[in-house]
Formats: structure tokens, C-alpha cells, sequence
């Protein structure tokens, strides 16, 4: 059984146990990729793995990821909703990796909302 | 769908939606003689209602109410039906739900199984409360994953720090490579027996 790696899975978590503990306090920001049937196979996941690799650089221990089903809006899929505190949650459509990418650096990290690819206001 | 990896990304958050919290994840790859694939999705939510079960994979029965279609089991029938497999659901009222698709792991329309490094990640990210097992088979090798086993012993009960699940990302993916190479070597070593 190839189990070796959760002791080193464990370690790193208490490592970053140890960072996170120290930035403690609510979230700010939440970010929610909708993945419903048709979010996932318009690519939802990808749009998921680049955000964590995003967040993973980023340093921010304030902001919340969820997965969240379909909105009803299938054609735009993959849809992300931003929400920053004290503002207007924003939906953003058809996304891919490197929207994903540019809609964290420069909506999430500093607050231009990219209304290129916005769907609307919620 | 591309990847069957993404079928269970989605049958699997069909379960958390049902408001399980520990979601059941096997594939087992028989390439031998056997020639099959199997992918078993169980969860501990509500199961489904009898008005669903008479027909689960028809795509106008459905419990969502945001829109009145729903396709990811009838999108997974029909993927397992053109690989000479099959669909099997079991549910049971406040038990949960078993859904297991076979495929002929040979079969020229089978999709690849895909990144299921991404599949498993995502799920936890996305959903912190739930707990999942994976295990992957292939031949007589396998894999296990288990978040409780990652959680055990430590205060913070979440896993969705982005840089453990960077972590997590690339050892489940270097696992799994482990997993398919470590038996493409028994294979040759078979066949120079043989």
C-alpha cells in the first residue's frame, strides 16, 4: 500500500498550522466556483486548480474558497463569484485558467473588478 | 465529459449536495484478463427519493430546483453504456447513496480516467466540512487516501490550507504515477518470464 507520503503530508501541515495560526482572524474574501454538471465540464476544475495555486502564492490567509453548484445560468459556465466584504459580490463567466489567474491578481489582491468578464452585480 | 475523473468529481459533489459528510471513492483498474474498470461512488447523505430512483438516469427527474434538467448520472450511464458497462445505483432513505459504473477497460470509447489528483483536491478545497476515502486499485497495487488520517491529531480540522493542497496535489499525483508504473514493470517482468 503506497501510504508514505500522508507522514510527510502531516508534517507540512503542522508547518503551515503554525504560519496560519499566527494570521488568525475572519475571512474578508470569498470566492465560489460554481460546479454543477455543467460548470465541470465546461472546465470548472482547472478554473479550481489554478485559484489554489494562485492563493498558494499569494500569502492571504483571508480568503475562503467553496464549491457551490449550478446557478441556473449553464450557457456561461464556468461562473466564479466574488465576494469582498463591504462590496458588491461580482459573477464572472466563462472562465478559464488565465482569467482565473488575472480576476485573483487584480480583483481579489486589488480590488479592480474586471468587468470584461463579469457576468453582472448579484 | 473529457476525463472520466471528472464524472466522479461530480457524482461525488452530488453527495455533498445530499448533505453527506464523508464521500467513498474507489477505482479499481483490472487490466489483466479481466479487462475492467470499475468506479464506485458511495456517500452518506440523504438518498435519493423514490420518485428519482424509479428512473436515476433520466434527465428530466431531478430534485435541483434551479433549473429543470439534470444530466451528471445520465452524462455517466451513457459514457459506461457505449463501453459495454453498466450503471448501478443503490440508495437508501437518510443512508446514503452507491452509484458504481463499469467500463471494459479496453474499450476505444472509454475516456481516460484523467487527473484525479485535481478531482481529489478540488473536493476538499471546495468542501472542508466533508470527509473523503480514495482508493485506487490498479492490478494487484493500490492507493489510499483518507482526510481523516491527514486531519487525526491536529487541532485545525480543516485542510484547505492552498499550500497543503498544493502538497497534497503533486504527492497524490506522484502516487499515482508510482501506482501505474510499479505495475508496467511487473507487466515486463511477466513478459520476460514469459
Amino acid at each position: 500500500m503506497a501510504k508514505l507520503t500522508i507522514d510527510d503530508l502531516k508534517k507540512i501541515k503542522e508547518e503551515t498550522a503554525k504560519s496560519t495560526s499566527l494570521r488568525e482572524g475572519g475571512s474578508t474574501v470569498k470566492i465560489t466556483v460554481h460546479m454543477g454538471t455543467c460548470g465541470i465540464a465546461a472546465g470548472a476544475r482547472e478554473v479550481m486548480n489554478a485559484l489554489m495555486e494562485e492563493l498558494a502564492e499569494s500569502d492571504r490567509s483571508d480568503i475562503r474558497v467553496v464549491a457551490s453548484g449550478c446557478m441556473g445560468m449553464c450557457s456561461s459556465e464556468p461562473n466564479v463569484t466574488v465576494e469582498i466584504q463591504d462590496s458588491e459580490p461580482i459573477v464572472y463567466q466563462k472562465m478559464e485558467s488565465n482569467r482565473m489567474r488575472q480576476v485573483f491578481k487584480r480583483h481579489v489582491l486589488l480590488g479592480e473588478v474586471q468587468s470584461d468578464f463579469a457576468l453582472g452585480k448579484m | 465529459m473529457r476525463e472520466l475523473s471528472l464524472h466522479i468529481l461530480d457524482i461525488a459533489e452530488n453527495g455533498i449536495t445530499a448533505g453527506a459528510d464523508c464521500i467513498q471513492i474507489l477505482i479499481n483498474e483490472a487490466r489483466g484478463s479481466e479487462d475492467l474498470l470499475t468506479i464506485v461512488i458511495e456517500d452518506n447523505g440523504r438518498g435519493m427519493p423514490a420518485e428519482k430512483l424509479q428512473k436515476p438516469t433520466d434527465p428530466f427527474i431531478t430534485t435541483r430546483t434551479t433549473r429543470r434538467v439534470g444530466l451528471g448520472l445520465s452524462l455517466l450511464a451513457a459514457a459506461a453504456d457505449r463501453c459495454e458497462g453498466k450503471l448501478e445505483i443503490e440508495t437508501e432513505s437518510g443512508r446514503g447513496t452507491r452509484v458504481e459504473a463499469t467500463f471494459r477497460y479496453s474499450h476505444i470509447d472509454r475516456a481516460p480516467v484523467g487527473d484525479m489528483a485535481a478531482t481529489i483536491t478540488t473536493l476538499i478545497m471546495g468542501n472542508p466540512q466533508v470527509d473523503f476515502v480514495y482508493t485506487h486499485i490498479v492490478d494487484s497495487e493500490d492507493f489510499v487516501l483518507d482526510t481523516r488520517d491527514l486531519k487525526e491529531g491536529t487541532q485545525d480540522q480543516s485542510l484547505t490550507d492552498p499550500v497543503l493542497i498544493f502538497h497534497l496535489t503533486q504527492s497524490i499525483r506522484d502516487s499515482l504515477n508510482k501506482l501505474a508504473r510499479g505495475n508496467r514493470k511487473s507487466e515486463g517482468t511477466e513478459e520476460n518470464h514469459g
